[in-house]
């Protein structure tokens, strides 16, 4: 008789992802979900409208602007948030842009810091928000692949690795004493190939960024770096090129690497995907700061 | 390669969730390493990564790719060579996607395994071939059968230090079958392996031509788990009340277990109202049915009141609705367990407050042997008897892993202090029923009546500090005993006239009534001392805490004593009877 009883992964995963907002809901008085304009979060905001229809969405967007995003981010973020008919809160670092940090001027390292971390943990002060839901998966790397799905942050928004609550079944531990968080990851389970998977069963939208074309980049430490303002210096000699190109990852335009590809369709990135053999957040530069740096910035509040 | 093929594959897959789990040097993480590594889940930036470190930290020799590094998430673990808490992998074959918790084998981490097992499908246990059984090697097959894995296989480890030997094999295997038997854990299956040389993890070489067996991804990829699913028992925790207008009202939540149709009744709990699935919303379009895992909105075709933490159950197919139940417990908490403990239960996606009424033992996890203990310290296992503020709706673990699972919460630092496993109560005597039908001659029997009544017999004692509000909620009580369908009898106390009635002569009556299968309810001046906890007795009291007697099985405050408080309590007595 159970024979007709099966849920493919994918559909698995859905539910999960579905069941894990509406807990969330059900237990927090003032979640955001921190929108960062990539495919992860293009998927994350789709699960959430599946989880809450035919209802609104029962709580709002944050989106921290470190203002060197690419152009095209900000400009699908706003036209994705009118359409869906989301309430969207944009937050900078405005003691950042006053004191001028640009990645240029003050390192990668520093400047994530400020116009990252720093505007994110202004934010969610300001909002005073309970939890707060993001994109992270797992699978994207080593000190995430610990962490929980409810993921309890102190009242310096720090992550405590050796601390953790226990997480067992499907029940959630939401309880916090006022001033304290917790991160929601929905996507925990989630791989790569899932989120591209689901992008094209839900035929989600997603930045153009992510489809190869003919873009202006020049090659830096190794990677490519695309001209998206005039606000990237050259050096003396150096000019732009264009090249196909599509990035795996979106951040900071200074910071995003691009790969060369022909990929213009979901179904060719998964393709190329599955031949090249360079796991996903290697194209961020951020990562690359040092052994650990990436669960140092955790410790820190980064997402 | 058709990459559109690839896709819809991929996208069918099923799921299996493993839990790995050994001790500190049995090679797991270099087996996962090599389960990664064969199904080209490495890439090549993190091989290059891997090949510096290695130089760096690695402890299998020059040249030699140390797998182990590539798990090791966390700087201290790192540096300890030892991994300290869960971490999740995800890998996929043409044939299934993997997702696998990865469990430290240290003793003091056991809380971890819990964690990792409560969601697993299958569990491997990884053996050092050279030290064969330990007794962490107990410890992880005591919680595999705890947490109700049912299909355990057991790599043994390093076989190419022991240069295959099949001898040696079977000895471990003997020793584990052996110490298994008294767990319930329906499939073990055993593989020789060497993680380091990849024999039989991914593919065989022939060193081990006496193993007639698949290899390890193999079974994985057949393993068939539909057993542990339970598609009977209908269970749906309301998570979201969706009112997007006036005209739809939809209970958003996800299928615990169990099967929903359109059409089908539904009983809605607490409340106990019935109704119909009018449609299964999703924004994929309504379905006419529906099954677990799945996340849906039902309507009803009712406007019943319902609200987030209730739950809604096939009319027919009720959960057991008790306030006090039995369990098993994995500590979790540095703060040692002792019975009169207060705790926050989260059970069914709805948090109550609970109190430790008996510690009943302690079960000693490598050699199942039970002691009494005052306390349960952390990473022990015990037994108790918990009661909770409001009724929990639920299911044996054993039967239904989410209806019988629940977690409980210090109140006061908020950390998730246990783990619990709900299960039958330990003086639920056999039942008798085969009997009754066989001796024709016998006067009707207790449980052929509690099958007809729905219910078996109770004396239920009400008393108070003031005998006219004791009175009164015991007959509100017995109303909505009434409401419910028991069948009941009002016993009243006076102390003089025509109709007075003394306390003996009460108790009397009311354990005959309760012979006779019926719930009476009597009021006292006060609570009868009778044998603690006899079967079918409940005493009310009606007042402070500090004044209550010790015998009293709930404490009502007067504030608090009224309709509504007698509506629960009746539905808990009505439904919550032994057998």
């Amino acid at each position: 008789m159970n024979k007709n009883y099966k849920l493919s992964q994918l559909r698995q995963l859905e539910a999960e992802s579905i069941h894990i907002f509406r807990d969330a809901v059900s237990q927090f008085e003032n979640p955001i979900l921190l929108y960062s304009i990539g495919k992860d979060s293009s998927v994350l905001v789709h699960l959430a409208m599946k989880a809450f229809y035919p209802g609104r969405l029962p709580f709002k967007l944050l989106h921290i602007d470190s203002t060197f995003k690419f152009k095209e981010m900000i400009a699908f973020r706003d036209r994705f948030a009118q359409r869906h008919n989301l309430e969207l809160i944009v937050h900078k670092n405005q003691e950042g842009i006053d004191a001028g940090v640009t990645p240029f001027n003050y390192g990668s390292r520093k400047y994530t810091d400020i116009m990252k971390t720093q505007a994110l943990l202004q934010a969610l002060s300001a909002g005073g928000y309970d939890a707060v839901f993001g994109g992270a998966r797992r699978d994207e790397e080593k000190s995430r692949a610990k962490e929980r799905i409810f993921s309890f942050r102190d009242k310096f928004n720090q992550w405590d690795p050796k601390n953790q609550r226990p997480e067992l079944w499907n029940l959630y531990n939401g309880r916090i004493n006022p001033g304290e968080s917790v991160r929601i990851f929905p996507l925990s389970n989630w791989t790569e190939l899932d989120i591209w998977q689901y992008i094209r069963l839900e035929k989600i939208e997603v930045v153009d960024l992510y489809f190869a074309r003919l873009r202006p980049v020049v090659r830096r430490d190794g990677s490519l770096i695309m001209v998206d303002d005039d606000r990237l210096p050259l050096s003396p000699g150096e000019t732009p090129e264009m090249k196909m190109v599509r990035f795996r990852t979106l951040g900071c335009y200074p910071l995003t690497g691009a790969v060369e590809s022909t990929a213009t369709t979901v179904e060719e990135i998964v393709a190329e995907m599955l031949e090249t053999r360079l796991s996903e957040r290697s194209t961020r530069v951020i990562d690359h700061d040092g052994d650990a740096s990436m669960e140092q910035k955790k410790r820190e509040g980064y997402f | 390669m058709d990459i559109n093929a690839y896709l819809n594959e991929h996208e069918n897959k099923s799921l299996l969730r493993v839990l790995t789990c050994g001790s500190v040097d049995d090679g797991k993480s270099t087996l996962i390493g090599r389960l990664l590594y064969d199904s080209k889940l490495i890439f090549d930036d993190q091989l290059s990564e891997l090949r510096k470190a290695s130089e760096k930290n690695g402890t299998t020799g020059a040249g030699k790719i140390d797998y182990a590094l590539l798990l090791d998430g966390l700087k201290a673990e790192r540096e300890q060579g030892i991994t300290i808490d869960v971490a999740y992998r995800y890998f996929t074959t043409p044939r299934r996607k993997f997702i696998i918790a990865d469990c430290p084998g240290h003793e003091q981490y056991t809380r971890n395994m819990a964690t990792g097992a409560s969601t697993a499908d299958a569990a491997i246990i990884l053996i050092d071939a050279r030290h064969g059984v330990l007794t962490q090697t107990k410890r992880h097959a005591f919680i595999v059968s705890l947490l109700k894995i049912r299909h355990l296989i057991v790599a043994v480890n390093k076989m190419d230090l022991l240069d295959y030997s099949e001898e040696k094999f079977h000895a471990i295997e003997a020793d584990f079958r052996e110490f298994t038997r008294q767990l319930n854990i329906p499939d073990i299956r055993f593989i020789p392996i060497s993680a380091i040389e990849g024999e039989n993890v991914t593919h065989q070489t022939g060193k081990t031509a006496w193993f007639h067996g698949d290899h390890l991804l193999t079974q994985l990829e057949t393993l068939d788990i539909s057993d542990s699913q339970n598609f009977h028992d209908f269970r749906f925790p309301v998570q979201v009340v969706i009112r997007p207008n006036p005209d739809f009202r939809g209970f958003a939540g996800m299928i615990t277990s169990g099967v929903i149709r359109k059409g089908d009744e539904i009983v809605a709990l607490p409340s106990f109202k019935t109704s119909r699935v009018k449609t299964i919303v999703t924004p994929d379009g309504h379905f006419e049915e529906a099954f677990s895992p799945q996340s849906v909105v039902l309507e009803l075709e009712d406007e019943i009141d319902i609200s987030s933490g209730d739950m809604i159950v096939k009319k027919g197919i009720i959960p057991h609705i008790s306030d006090r139940v039995e369990a098993r417990v994995i500590w979790m908490s540095e703060k040692p367990m002792r019975s009169g403990d207060k705790y926050l239960v989260r059970h069914a996606g709805k948090n109550t407050q609970g109190r430790i009424a008996e510690l009943q033992y302690d079960i000693d996890v490598n050699t199942l042997e039970s002691r009494q203990v005052r306390e349960l310290p952390l990473n022990h296992v015990g037994r108790i008897v918990l009661e909770t503020n409001s009724p929990l709706f639920y299911d044996y673990y054993r039967d239904n892993r989410s209806g019988g699972a629940f977690i409980l919460i210090d109140p006061i630092t908020n950390i998730t202090a246990g783990a619990g496993m709900i299960r039958p109560a330990h003086r639920a005597g056999a039942s008798n029923h085969e009997q009754g039908k066989e001796s024709i001659n016998a006067f009707v029997a207790g449980d052929e009546r509690a099958e007809m009544f729905g219910h078996g017999g109770r004396q239920i004692y009400v008393a108070g500090e003031d005998i006219e509000p004791a009175r009164l909620f015991a007959r509100q009580l017995e109303r909505e005993l009434f409401r419910l369908g028991a069948h009941t009898y009002g016993l009243d106390y006076r102390s003089e006239g025509l109709w007075g009635r003394s306390a003996r002569e009460i108790m009397n009556v009311a354990g005959l009534l309760s012979e006779a299968g019926v719930m009476s309810v009597a009021v006292l001046p006060g609570l009868p001392a009778l044998p603690l906890k006899a079967h079918g007795i409940f005493r009310v009291w009606l007042g402070d805490v500090n004044g209550a007697p010790e015998t009293a099985d709930r404490i009502i405050p007067i504030q608090e004593a009224g309709k509504m408080s007698a509506a629960l309590l009746a539905r808990t007595l009505f439904v919550d009877f032994d057998h």
